[in-house]
C-alpha cells in the first residue's frame, strides 16, 4: 500500500492481446465449417450490400443533373423511387446480415462451449485438485465468449468492410479518376491518424484497465481487511492511498479524453479538407464543362461513406488480437488429456460381487511423499469394513483408490480379483455407492438430488429410499415433498437433513459396494438416531467400506483396519483390537470423548 | 429524477468549467453550423459557372470553419467530459472514504462483491450521465436550433417535409435502446445461470463422477447453454434491426430532400446548391437524434445508482464518536484495566443471546485466557473492548472510563488485536508489521518480529522484511500469517493485547517461544488470550471457560482441572489427540 505498490499495480500489465497467430487462426477457423453455407450467404449479402451503399450516391448526379436540371419531373420521380427502392432492399438486407452473422456466431459459441464443457467433465480429479474452478468457469464463460465477435461479425464484416472501399473506390474512380486521386490524396493521412489514434487509445485503455484493477482490488482488500484497518485506526492513511489511485485513473483517464477530442476534429477537418478538394479542383472542371455539378455530390457523399468502414477495419483488428488470447487458452485446456484413462479392451463388467484387494499398494498425489506406504488387505464379499486413524492417515486415499479416482503408485488393486485398471471406469463406479463427508447438493429439488437425473430412478424408488433412510417425516411435513427446492449447496437444509438426503441418494441407486466417509460435524441426538439407523440400513446386504467417526458403526463391523501416516497398523474386530490396547484403544477413547463433548 | 439530485452540490464545484465549456459549444456549433452553407453557395456558384469568388475561397472558408470548429470541440471536451472525470474522482474518493467509517454491523449486511459494484457500476453509470450526457444535451439541443433555424431560413417548406423522419429517430433509438438493455439484462442472467452451474458442477465433479452423471450434467448445461443462445438471439433481434431503421429514417430524408427540393427546383424556388445544403444539415441533425435517444437512456440508469449510492453515503455508523465522548480523556491515561459490568450482547436485528449479565474484571497488566467450545462467543466478548459492537445492556470500562466516553481513535490506539483471521494486505512484510504507523522503525520491526517468532522466518527470504505477501508475492503458511500479525499488533505497543486464537496454526513448541517472549514483552500490559489449545492458555494468570453465553468456570489451570469440569473435559481430550499424533 505504499505508493511503490500501485505504482507496481500500474507497470503490470496484463495480456491485452496476441499477435495473430496462424496456427491458432486456423483451428478456430474449423469451427466455421457446419455453417460453412451460412456463412458463404453471410458473404453474398455483404457484397450486395457494400454495392448497394455505393451505388446510391451514383444515382444522386443523375437525379440532380438529368432531371432536375432539365426539369424531368417524371423522370425525378423515378429515380427518387429508385433511390427508394435500393434504401430498402439495403436495409432489408443489412438486417438479414446482422441476424444472420449473429445467429452463426452463437451457433458456434454454443458448439465451442459444449465440447469444451465435455472435456472439462471427462478430467480426472486429480486435475481438478491442481485447477481453481474459477479458472475452469472463466474458460467455459468468459473466454469463449470473447470469440463471439470473431465468429459472428467480425471476420464477415471486415470483408464487407473492404468491399465497400473497393467499391467506393470503383465508382469514385469511373466518375472521374482525377477528381477520385485528388480527393483520396488525404488518405494516407486519414490512415496515419487513425492508427496513430488507435495505438494511444489502446496504450491508455490498458493502462485504465491496469488502474481499474488495481483500485478494484485496493477496495476490495480495504473492505475485506476493514476490521484491520478500523482496528489500527488507519482510516485516513487508507483514504489518502485511495484517493492516488483514484487521482492516477482519473489522470489517465483525462489523457484519454484528449486523445478524443483531437481525434474527431482531426477526422471531420480530414473530411472538409477532401470536400474542399473536390469543390476547388471539381468546381473548376464543371466550370470548364468537363464534369457536371451532380457528380460533385456524389464525390461528397462518397467521402463522407469513406471513412467508417476504414475506422472500422483497424477495431475488427482488435477483436482478433483479444481473441487470440482467449482461444489460446481455450486450446489449451482441450489439449490437456486425462490421466487415468480406460485401457483398450476392458474387461466387460455388468454386477460386481465385491471382494477387495490391495496389493503392495503406494500412492502419492503430487509426486511428494507417498500417502499409502505398502498396503495390503482384503474386503470379503457382503462384509462390513471400517477404516479409522487420525487426520491424514490415508483413509480417504484408500476410497478414492478404489472408484479409481487416482491410479496406483505402485501395487495393484483387485475387485473381484481383476485390477481395477482393466475395467471401465464408469462401469466400476456404477457399481460403487460413494458418500462422501461433505455433502455435495446441487440447486434444483430434494427428488432431483437424490436420483441425480438417473432415467430408471423413479418417484417411487425416491420414496423408497426416503422411506429407508429416516427421511419420511421430513419430505411429509413439506408441502412440496420430493419437489422441495434446493438452493445452491442446499444452504437452507441441516447438515443432517443434507447427510439424510445423500444416504437417500446411495440408497436409491443400489450398488453392490457402499463407500461411507461418515460425517464428523455434530448434529442433534434425534437427528443422530436417525443417522444411525439410516446407516445400518445403508450398509444391510452389500459390501461395506466405512470410514468411521461413531462408536455404534465402529462396534458393528466385521474388521477394522486402523491407519496411521499411511501404513495398516492393526486390524481386527473391536472387542480385539481394545483387548490389544493400542492405538485403536486410543482412538476409541478419543471418539468417545468426542461424542460426549458433542452431546 | 430527485434521486439525482446529490448531484448538484458536486457540478457546483467546477461551475466555471462547465460554464466555459457552454461557451465553447456554442462557437463551436455556430462555426460548423455555417459550414453547409458555404458548400452550399461553392456549388450553387459552380452551377452557375460565374462564381462569385475565386472557388478556393469556397474550400479555404470551408476547412477553417470546421478547423476552429473542431478546435473548440477539443475545448469542450477538455472541460465538460474532464470535470465528470473529477466527479466521478470525487464521488469515489467520498463513496470510500465514507465506507472507512461504518462499522461491522453494515459490512455484516453488505457483501464485498456489493460494495464493489457500487464502487464500479453504479459510479460508471453516474460518469455516464455526466460527460457524455451533458455534452452531447447541450449540444444535441443548440445544433438542433441552429441547424433548424437556416434550414428553415432556406425553404420551410422542404425542411419540414425533411424533418419527419428524424422525430422517429430519436424515438426509435429510445425504443431500442430501452429494449435492449431489459434483453442484455436477461442475458447477463442467463449468463450468471451458466457460471453458477459450471461452479456447481465443477465443484460437485466428485459426486457426478462417483455416480457417472457426466451425460446427465452435460445435458443440464446444454440447457442453460441452449437458454443462453436463445436470449443472446433475441437480443440479436433487437440489435439488427436498431442499425437498419436508423440507416431506412435518415436515408429517407435524403431522398425526401432530392424529390420535394426538386420539385422546387423545377419551380425555380430552390437552388441544387441548396439540395447539397440539405443533405448536409440532414447529415449534422441525424447525430443530435441519435444522442437525445442515448441521453434519455443515460439518466435512466444513472438515477437508481445514485440513489443507491445515496443510500450507502447515508448509512450513519452505530459505533461512532458523539457527544458522550470526552475528549479530555488522552492515550497516556488509559493504563489497561478492563472491566465489564453485567454486560449482555445480542447482535443488532436479532434474538439470540451471545452474551448474558456478564461480570469480569481484569487486572492492569495480568493475562486472562479465555476458552469454550466453538461459537459460543468468545469472539464476540472481545470485540466489544475496541467497540467493534456496542454494549446491548451493561457497560465496560477501561481504568474506570466507559469505553463509549473514550474517543474512538484513543481507545483503539491502546488495544493491540490479532484477530481469528490473519489478514494481512498485500504489501512488504515491514509495512505490514508498522501497519499502525507513518513512519517505519527497523528497530521497532525487529524487535516485535522478534518476540512473535517471526523474526527467523523473515531473515530467511531473500529480501527479508521487503519481500512482498499474498496475491502478489509469495504466500505465507498459517503460522507464520499469524506471527506476523501478532508482530503488527506489538508493534503499535499497545496498553492492551487480544490474541484472538492466534496462535491455532503455529506449532506447540514456536507457541511456548511465542509466549515466552510475550510475558516478557507484555508485563506492563493487559492480555487476553483465546484459545482452543489448552497449552496456550495454561499460564494465564486466570482462565474462564465460557459455556452458554455465561462464565461457566473461572480460575487457575489446577483449580479448573481439580473441578473437573469442561475445562477438565477439554484437557483430557487433547492429551489423547496428542499421544495418537506421537504413536508410530
Amino acid at each position: 500500500m505504499s505508493a511503490a505498490k500501485w505504482k507496481k499495480h500500474r507497470i503490470e500489465e496484463e495480456a491485452l492481446g496476441k499477435q495473430l497467430d496462424s496456427k491458432l487462426f486456423k483451428r478456430l477457423i474449423v469451427y466455421f465449417k457446419p455453417y460453412k453455407w451460412y456463412v458463404f450467404l453471410a458473404v453474398l449479402l455483404t457484397v450486395v450490400i457494400s454495392a448497394l451503399a455505393a451505388v446510391r450516391p451514383r444515382l444522386t448526379p443523375i437525379a440532380i443533373d438529368d432531371k432536375i436540371a432539365n426539369n424531368d419531373f417524371g423522370g425525378l420521380q423515378i429515380i427518387v423511387l429508385i433511390l427508394l427502392g435500393t434504401l430498402i432492399i439495403q436495409g432489408a438486407i443489412q438486417y438479414g446480415m446482422a441476424y444472420l452473422t449473429s445467429w452463426i456466431g452463437q451457433k458456434i459459441i454454443f458448439d465451442m462451449r459444449q465440447k469444451v464443457y465435455k472435456h472439462i467433465l471427462s478430467l480426472n480429479l486429480k486435475f481438478f485438485d491442481n485447477t481453481p474452478i474459477g479458472r475452469l468457469v472463466t474458460r467455459v464463460t468468459s473466454d469463449i465468449e470473447v470469440l463471439y465477435e470473431v465468429f459472428s461479425s467480425g471476420l464477415v464484416t471486415a470483408f464487407g468492410d473492404i468491399l465497400t472501399i473497393v467499391w467506393i473506390l470503383y465508382f469514385m474512380f469511373s466518375l472521374d479518376y482525377e477528381l477520385a486521386l485528388i480527393t483520396l490524396s488525404v488518405l494516407p493521412v486519414l490512415v496515419i491518424a487513425t492508427s496513430i489514434f488507435r495505438k494511444k487509445v489502446r496504450e491508455s485503455y490498458r493502462k485504465i484497465r491496469v488502474l481499474v484493477a488495481s483500485m478494484n482490488s485496493y477496495i476490495q482488500e480495504h473492505i475485506s481487511g476493514i476490521s484491520v484497518v478500523q482496528y489500527f485506526v488507519r482510516e485516513k492513511k487508507t483514504k489518502e492511498e485511495f484517493a492516488k489511485i483514484n487521482q492516477a485513473h482519473t489522470n489517465e483517464n483525462k489523457k484519454s479524453i484528449t486523445y478524443y477530442a483531437t481525434f474527431f476534429p482531426v477526422i471531420e477537418l480530414l473530411g472538409a479538407i477532401s470536400v474542399g478538394l473536390v469543390i476547388w479542383y471539381g468546381g473548376g472542371e464543371v466550370i470548364q464543362k468537363s464534369i457536371s455539378v451532380g457528380v460533385i455530390i456524389s464525390f461528397i457523399q462518397y467521402t463522407e461513406m469513406f471513412f467508417r468502414p476504414i475506422r472500422d477495419l483497424s477495431e475488427k483488428y482488435n477483436i482478433l488480437q483479444t481473441a487470440m488470447a482467449s482461444s489460446e487458452r481455450i486450446f489449451d485446456l482441450l489439449d490437456t488429456k486425462p490421466q487415468v484413462v480406460d485401457i483398450k479392451n476392458p474387461v466387460e463388467l455388468k454386477s460386481l460381487k465385491g471382494n477387495i484387494e490391495f496389493k503392495n499398494v503406494w500412492f502419492d498425489y503430487n509426486n511428494e511423499d507417498y500417502v499409502l506406504k505398502n498396503i495390503n488387505l482384503k474386503i470379503k464379499e457382503g462384509e462390513r469394513v471400517a477404516f479409522v486413524g487420525a487426520t491424514g492417515a490415508g483413509k480417504s486415499t484408500i476410497i478414492n483408490l478404489i472408484s479409481r479416482f487416482y491410479d496406483v503408485a505402485k501395487g495393484e488393486i483387485l475387485i473381484d480379483g481383476v485390477d481395477v485398471r482393466n475395467y471401465r471406469q464408469q462401469d466400476l463406479r456404477k457399481n460403487i455407492g460413494v458418500v462422501l463427508q461433505d455433502v455435495f447438493l446441487f440447486s434444483g429439488d430434494i427428488g432431483k438430488n437424490i436420483s441425480l437425473g438417473h432415467e430408471e430412478i423413479s418417484d417411487e424408488v425416491i420414496y423408497e429410499a426416503v422411506k429407508n433412510t429416516g427421511l419420511n417425516n421430513f419430505i411429509q411435513s413439506l408441502p412440496e415433498k420430493i419437489n422441495h427446492p434446493v438452493n445452491e449447496r442446499g444452504t437452507t437444509l441441516s447438515v443432517g437433513q443434507k447427510q439424510l438426503i445423500s444416504f437417500a441418494r446411495a440408497l436409491a441407486y443400489n450398488p453392490k459396494v457402499l463407500i461411507l466417509d461418515e460425517a464428523t460435524s455434530s448434529v442433534d441426538t434425534e437427528t443422530e438416531i436417525l443417522i444411525q439407523e439410516a446407516i445400518q440400513k445403508l450398509i444391510a446386504g452389500r459390501t461395506s467400506i466405512i470410514i468411521a467417526h461413531r462408536l455404534s458403526t465402529i462396534q458393528s463391523c466385521d474388521n477394522i483396519i486402523v491407519l496411521h501416516k499411511g501404513e495398516v497398523k492393526e486390524s481386527g474386530t473391536h472387542q480385539e483390537l481394545i483387548e490389544k490396547g493400542g492405538l485403536y484403544y486410543k482412538l476409541y477413547q478419543l471418539q468417545y470423548k468426542n461424542e460426549n463433548i458433542i452431546h | 429524477m430527485k434521486d439525482l439530485f446529490p448531484l448538484i452540490k458536486y457540478l457546483k464545484r467546477y461551475k466555471v468549467k462547465l460554464f466555459i465549456g457552454f461557451i465553447f459549444i456554442v462557437i463551436s456549433i455556430s462555426l460548423q453550423a455555417v459550414y453547409p452553407l458555404v458548400i452550399g453557395s461553392g456549388i450553387q456558384s459552380i452551377t452557375t459557372g460565374k462564381p462569385e469568388y475565386p472557388l478556393y475561397y469556397y474550400a479555404l472558408t470551408s476547412i477553417i470553419l470546421i478547423l476552429l470548429g473542431g478546435f473548440f470541440l477539443f475545448l469542450v471536451r477538455q472541460n465538460i467530459i474532464v470535470v465528470s472525470r473529477e466527479i466521478e474522482n470525487d464521488l469515489r474518493n467520498d463513496f470510500f472514504s465514507h465506507l472507512q467509517t461504518l462499522d461491522r454491523t453494515f459490512y455484516n449486511t453488505h457483501t464485498t462483491g456489493d460494495i464493489m459494484a457500487h464502487a464500479t457500476n453504479d459510479i460508471n453509470n453516474i460518469r455516464n450521465m455526466l460527460g457524455p450526457g451533458i455534452m452531447y444535451s447541450i449540444q444535441t439541443f443548440l445544433r438542433t436550433a441552429v441547424t433548424l433555424a437556416i434550414m428553415f431560413s432556406i425553404s420551410s417548406y422542404v425542411t419540414l417535409i425533411a424533418l419527419i423522419p428524424l422525430p422517429l429517430i430519436s424515438l426509435l433509438v429510445y425504443k431500442v435502446m430501452k429494449l435492449t438493455y431489459s434483453r442484455s439484462m436477461n442475458v447477463q442472467k442467463s449468463f450468471s445461470d451458466m457460471s453458477t452451474k459450471a461452479q456447481e458442477n465443477f465443484s460437485g465433479i466428485r459426486v457426478i463422477k462417483s455416480y457417472v452423471r457426466e451425460e446427465n450434467e452435460l445435458k443440464d448445461f446444454t440447457k442453460i447453454s441452449n437458454d443462453y443462445q436463445k436470449k443472446n438471439l433475441k437480443l440479436a433481434r433487437m440489435q439488427s434491426y436498431s442499425f437498419p431503421m436508423m440507416f431506412l429514417l435518415t436515408g429517407l430524408s435524403v431522398i425526401l430532400v432530392i424529390y420535394f427540393g426538386g420539385i422546387s427546383v423545377m419551380k425555380g424556388e430552390f437552388t441544387v446548391g441548396n439540395i447539397a445544403e440539405f443533405v448536409m444539415y440532414l447529415g449534422m441533425l441525424t447525430f443530435p437524434m441519435i444522442a437525445l435517444g442515448w441521453i434519455i437512456n443515460l439518466v435512466q440508469r444513472a438515477a437508481p445508482s445514485m440513489k443507491r449510492l445515496s443510500g450507502i453515503m447515508e448509512t450513519k455508523p452505530l459505533v461512532a464518536d458523539s457527544e458522550e465522548t470526552d475528549n479530555t480523556i488522552l492515550s497516556e491515561k488509559i493504563e489497561g484495566e478492563i472491566e465489564f459490568k453485567n454486560v449482555s450482547f445480542k447482535y443488532p436485528d436479532t434474538n439470540i443471546i451471545i452474551l448474558k449479565n456478564l461480570s469480569l474484571k481484569i487486572k492492569k497488566g495480568s493475562t486472562i485466557g479465555i476458552i469454550g467450545y466453538t461459537g459460543v462467543g468468545k469472539s464476540t466478548l472481545i470485540s466489544l473492548i475496541p467497540r467493534v459492537y456496542d454494549v446491548t445492556e451493561g457497560e465496560i470500562l477501561i481504568d474506570g472510563y466507559d469505553i463509549k466516553k473514550i474517543p474512538l481513535e484513543i481507545l483503539r490506539k491502546s488495544i493491540g488485536i490479532v484477530p481469528q483471521e490473519s489478514f494481512l494486505f498485500s504489501d512488504n512484510l515491514a509495512n505490514n508489521i508498522a501497519y499502525s504507523s507513518d513512519n517505519l522503525s527497523e528497530e521497532l520491526i525487529t524487535s516485535s518480529s522478534k518476540i512473535a517468532g517471526l523474526y527467523k522466518d523473515i531473515i530467511g527470504f531473500p529480501e527479508g522484511f521487503k519481500t512482498i505477501i499474498g496475491e502478489r508475492g509469495i504466500s505465507l503458511s498459517g503460522g507464520q500469517k499469524q506471527r506476523t500479525s501478532i508482530a503488527r499488533a506489538l508493534y503499535m505497543n499497545p496498553k492492551i493485547l487480544i490474541l484472538d486464537d492466534s496462535l491455532s496454526a503455529v506449532d506447540t513448541k514456536t507457541e511456548e517461544e511465542i509466549l515466552k517472549g510475550l510475558k516478557d514483552a507484555m508485563k506492563e500490559r493487559t492480555s487476553i488470550i483465546i484459545a482452543h489449545r489448552i497449552s496456550t492458555i495454561k499460564n494465564a494468570d486466570t482462565i474462564i471457560v465460557l459455556n452458554k453465553a455465561e462464565i461457566a468456570e473461572q480460575g487457575s489451570h489446577y483449580e479448573l482441572i481439580e473441578k473437573g469440569g469442561i475445562y477438565y473435559d477439554i484437557y483430557q481430550k487433547q492429551l489423547l489427540e496428542e499421544e495418537i499424533e506421537e504413536a508410530d
